[in-house]
């Protein structure tokens, strides 16, 4: 075991009060102020710097989140209008090709009605001329058939 | 020889004389290891100060941050910086003090007259600490609020005058004496356990003490700290 040579009486008891009270008083001071320096000061900076640091970042997200927010609800209306443009865009197309087809039809009906007119027309003209040349040789066959049955006669 | 290693000695001092005055040298030494140690583990801990901390940093900003909440909560947001320091050396001191005491095997350590043990079971360690604290509120209430400080002591009647300046001596008092009797008390009874039963049977009493003196160092540091945020409140 270990021996401490220290002088010393033996006296005092619980409550002997003395010198050790101011000592201990300046000690605990002291202590203060290197516990300032070695611990609180360089800790509390570090602590501070990034609690600093967290803050301003979460600002900076929270202010990029709204950003988006902002944003996004701009496109969205963007989109919006974008798309009932289209629609107008593709129902006035519609109505034109409807309406391009309708001309067309007409005027492929009124066509055709009037070449079948025509070809009516023709058909009817060729049939008089026909019928014409047919009751004319019809004429000169019953001459010549009546002039032969005369003659033979 | 179990009856040395097992007996009590209360109220024995090893006394250094320097001059005319007369200290309790087992006290400085124990306080002078304890604080060393601390002041080691301290200066390990913040010498490479990392912004992503590691491994003993951890521990101390962990502890930074336990003493600024103490101070925080007890002094108030205007001024808790001034006192944070004070208040976290309070903590520390009366912390590994009693820790200190209640952990390592002093008495392995023979002195020629009275033991090692925690510096806060001798009173005037404690009477120094409570001082102190009574100083630092008068300061902290004088230097806050000039003379206005001496409304506290008739803040909402001037009938609370006298009870408030009693108070200025109760709370040294109460203080010093509640962290010496705390500290003494778990020394004796684990003593006179050791005495009786040297196996076992101390051990949950030591583990007690161990609660008793974390608890002590909170309670110490806490009250210090909310008597500052009592000198430094602004009453409207």
């Amino acid at each position: 075991m270990l021996a401490f040579n220290f002088f010393g009486a033996t006296e005092g008891g619980l409550f002997d009060i003395n010198a050790t009270l101011p000592l201990m008083a300046i000690q605990v001071v002291a202590l203060t102020y290197i516990l300032n320096s070695l611990f609180f000061k360089p800790v509390g900076n570090v602590v501070e710097k990034r609690e600093k640091f967290v803050s301003n970042n979460v600002i900076e997200a929270k202010n990029k989140l709204s950003e988006v927010k902002k944003l996004e609800a701009d496109l969205l209306t963007q989109l919006q209008s974008a798309r009932t443009e289209a629609q107008r865009i593709v129902s006035e197309a519609e109505e034109e090709s409807d309406k391009l087809y309708k001309e067309a039809l007409e005027l492929a009906n009124n066509e055709a009605n009037a070449s079948k007119e025509k070809a009516r027309l023709e058909i009817e003209s060729q049939t008089s001329a026909a019928r014409d040349q047919l009751s004319k040789q019809a004429d000169v066959l019953s001459e010549l058939i009546v002039n032969r049955l005369i003659l033979e006669k | 020889m179990p009856s040395n290693f097992a007996a009590l000695e209360v109220g024995q001092h090893l006394y250094w004389q320097i001059g005319n005055i007369r200290l309790h040298g087992q006290v400085f030494l124990t306080s002078w290891i304890l604080l060393g140690a601390l002041l080691v583990f301290i200066s390990f801990g913040t010498k490479k100060m990392e912004n992503d901390p590691k491994g003993l940093q951890n521990l101390l900003e962990f502890l930074w941050d336990y003493i600024r909440d103490l101070a925080r909560t007890q002094i108030g947001e205007k001024v808790y910086r001034d006192w944070m320091p004070f208040i976290g050396t309070l903590f520390l001191f009366v912390f590994v003090s009693n820790w200190g005491g209640a952990l390592i095997p002093w008495r392995l350590i023979k002195l020629p007259s009275g033991e090692l043990g925690a510096p806060t079971a001798d009173i005037n360690t404690t009477i120094a600490l409570a001082l102190l604290v009574s100083l630092s509120y008068f300061y902290a209430g004088l230097s806050n609020k000039g003379w206005r400080y001496f409304e506290y002591y008739v803040h909402p009647t001037p009938i609370m005058l006298p009870f408030k300046i009693l108070e200025d001596f109760t709370k040294p008092l109460s203080l010093s004496f509640r962290l010496f009797g705390n500290i003494l008390a778990d020394e004796l009874v684990v003593g006179v356990l050791v005495f009786l039963v040297p196996l076992i049977l101390p051990i949950p009493v030591m583990f007690l003490g161990l609660f008793t003196s974390a608890i002590q160092a909170l309670i110490f540091a806490t009250l210090a700290a909310y008597y500052i945020g009592e000198a430094v409140e602004e009453h409207h």
